[in-house]
């Protein structure tokens, strides 16, 4: 099987410890960022519809919104994939507890808010974007999973394609389960050439062999409290430059990625 | 702008919904117009309205190796992965091909939430989940697809996709586009959803469930019942199986409009049809019959049924199934290409069983009673919360557009 190819063209990201992709460059070469806001700036939705919207949705906003405006597509063009492990889990934790106690007085609000595709829904509200958008989940493997989705899109449709990824933190007694302590969202633009905001291509193809790409820390514990977070090999790949990682995108398959700058 | 599609086979498919368990229950359900439709007997808390509520789910019982995925969705899964030879016809690929070659995709609305609601309700003394509830990998909407490859023995790519109603009918999308790439060689795709608190109630708590059964396109529609329903099919090159029924084409399209309520005037709902009529190379008028979303919701059905006005000729036949089955929501669109398949199949066009006053916004176009007919062409829409919506062309084995 051929190798897979796609160009970067922009890359967001949002943890409380990073404020974006500038922050992880500044993290990786031995600096300490200053942190961003403890609610994501999500400035692409309205400022009413930002003081309603969960977190899960602002952040998701805010990490494709800064990888759109980085890539100098107009968001309405894109095709969108959005992936998330565990959906907006305060919500999911509310809906449980308000179940078990008073179910018909379940918030409408809430329950529209709890589908998978929330977030990707009320960003092509906000953009005014037609094209196909899509959610999914794959547990722990959800980024790797997401990217192979986006990269099919990608090729097979010769068209760019924003890949988001994100897991806002657990609470209630589901945190126990989804041991998700702390947020994390990214985002990449990703195309089927290289143009003038090209920073990168990928090459990328299916593996067997299963490897975890070792990460220095603090980043292998924020890959650990966040499902999201298992971007980051890719994500520091892109800091530096170079290099090869690999990615799970199921339990028993891997994508190797090596990558090559773009002059 | 997309490209003429290969066609893919659909070598295999099965359907379990409140019609029954496979697809010689389903067809006779179909020819005998009978709902699979009963009041509420499910929700935790009393709750007036009518579900599709599928028989001998509790009675399932999961192989012993893969006893911990145990929930309601995946036994509806396992129940509904067992029905029409589906699981051989599996084994037999997975042995063409190897277990890495065959991608699962999977869609669901709220996978095995269910299950967390019970662990909510049963919280042990210090607010935690019951220790037999302690278990991860059904608290996630990837329960299904994990349970499901574990079950099957894949090691291919392996996605959940939970775009609300229109799931199922994504994976089709998804499959095709990895198939056509050579990143596997055959995909099994599919839904499951199961009636669960959060759906009824949420739905409810939406003004969106009606107190009676259903009643799509009907002047006096009051609102949509949930139903249940796992189906499945395992798509292959259509090369290795000429007299399979195909996949022509697929569509899907965003309305950017609203939450939960469509655009007003069917926008993305007509971007995925023409996107699916492109890649198949169809005309509107080469459709012979159309499976409808057909809620039953006001909106929903006034905006389709405009649709079918603007977009098709009178000779195509249309009808919405959710009088059959209830809206089965992440579910909903493999059991309705599943009966698009079966009108194919069989020449039947099913009726749009439980409205007595059609909406005089209804065309022509709709069969309110079972035809009898020739379809080489089917298509199947399926329309999600957030202004999702999808759309698959399915036809004849042989049948070149």
């Amino acid at each position: 099987m051929s190798a897979l190819r796609v160009y970067i063209e922009g890359v967001g990201l949002w943890s409380p410890q990073l404020a974006d992709f500038a922050a992880l460059r500044s993290q990786l070469a031995g600096n300490i960022p200053d942190p961003p806001p403890a609610r994501p700036a999500a400035a692409t939705l309205p400022p009413n519809e930002r003081r309603r919207a969960p977190e899960s949705v602002l952040l998701a906003i805010e990490v494709a919104g800064q990888a759109v405006a980085m890539s100098g597509h107009s968001a309405s063009e894109l095709a969108c994939v959005f992936a998330s492990s565990h959906g907006d889990q305060p919500i999911t934790d509310y809906m449980c507890a308000t179940l078990a106690q008073a179910p018909a007085e379940l918030s409408p609000i809430r329950f529209h808010n709890s589908v998978h595709n929330a977030a990707v829904g009320y960003w092509t509200i906000v953009t005014s974007c037609h094209a196909p958008s899509t959610a999914v989940a794959a547990q722990r493997a959800s980024f790797g999973a997401g990217l192979l989705e986006a990269v099919g899109q990608v090729l097979a449709e010769q068209r760019p394609v924003l890949l988001v990824c994100s897991d806002t933190a657990g609470g209630g007694p589901l945190l126990e389960i989804t041991g998700c302590t702390q947020s994390f969202g990214c985002a990449l633009v990703l195309a089927p050439e290289s143009s003038a905001t090209t920073m990168t291509s990928l090459q990328l193809s299916l593996t067997t062999s299963r490897v975890i790409s070792p990460l220095a820390e603090p980043l292998a514990h924020w890959r650990e409290a966040n499902a999201s977070a298992t971007a980051l090999p890719l994500l520091a790949l892109l800091a530096e430059g170079r290099g090869r990682c690999q990615l799970d995108v199921a339990a028993t398959l891997g994508l190797q990625i090596d990558m090559e700058s773009v002059a | 702008m997309p490209v003429l599609m290969t066609p893919l086979a659909i070598t295999s498919y099965t359907s379990t919904s409140a019609m029954g368990h496979g697809l010689a229950a389903q067809l006779d359900a179909l020819q005998h117009m009978r709902s699979g439709l009963r009041p509420n007997d499910f929700s935790s808390a009393p709750l007036a309205c009518w579900i599709g509520r599928v028989a001998g789910v509790e009675d399932t019982v999961l192989p012993v190796a893969h006893a911990a995925w145990d929930c309601r969705n995946n036994r509806l899964a396992w129940l509904g992965l067992s029905q029409d030879g589906f699981l051989a016809r599996v084994l037999a690929a997975r042995e063409r091909y190897g277990a890495d070659r065959i991608a699962l995709l999977l869609g669901t609305s709220t996978a095995s939430i269910g299950a967390t609601e019970e662990a909510y309700r049963r919280l042990d003394a210090d607010g935690g989940f019951a220790d037999d509830m302690l278990r991860p990998g059904i608290h996630t909407p990837h329960s299904l697809s994990a349970f499901v490859a574990a079950a099957l023995d894949l090691e291919g790519p392996c996605l959940t996709i939970s775009t609300a109603c229109s799931s199922s009918a994504k994976v089709f999308a998804s499959a095709e586009r990895l198939i056509r790439l050579g990143l596997v060689d055959a995909a099994v795709v599919g839904g499951v959803d199961t009636l669960c608190d959060s759906v009824l109630f949420g739905f409810n708590s939406l003004e969106l469930v009606s107190t009676a059964p259903c009643r799509p396109f009907d002047a006096a529609r009051d609102g949509i019942s949930i139903g249940e329903a796992a189906g499945f099919a395992l798509l292959e090159r259509i090369d290795v199986a000429p007299d399979a029924a195909q996949l022509l084409g697929y569509g899907e399209a965003s309305d950017a409009h609203h939450m939960s309520t469509p655009h007003p005037d069917g926008l993305g709902a007509e971007l995925a049809l023409r996107d699916a009529l492109m890649r198949a190379g169809l005309d509107a008028g080469q459709v012979d019959y159309i499976n409808l979303h057909g809620t039953a919701s006001q909106k929903n059905d006034e905006v389709e049924a405009a649709l079918v006005n603007r977009a098709f000729p009178a000779h195509t036949r249309a009808s919405s199934t959710k009088g059959f089955t209830g809206h089965t929501l992440g579910a909903a669109a493999i059991v309705e290409a599943t009966i698009a398949l079966q009108a194919i199949e069989h020449g039947l066009i099913p009726g749009n069983l439980g409205s007595s006053t059609p909406d005089p916004l209804c065309g022509v176009q709709f069969a309110w009673r079972n035809e009898q007919q020739r379809v080489d062409v089917a298509l199947s829409n399926s329309f999600g919360f957030g202004g999702n919506n999808a759309c698959l062309a399915l036809a004849r084995a042989g049948f070149v557009a």
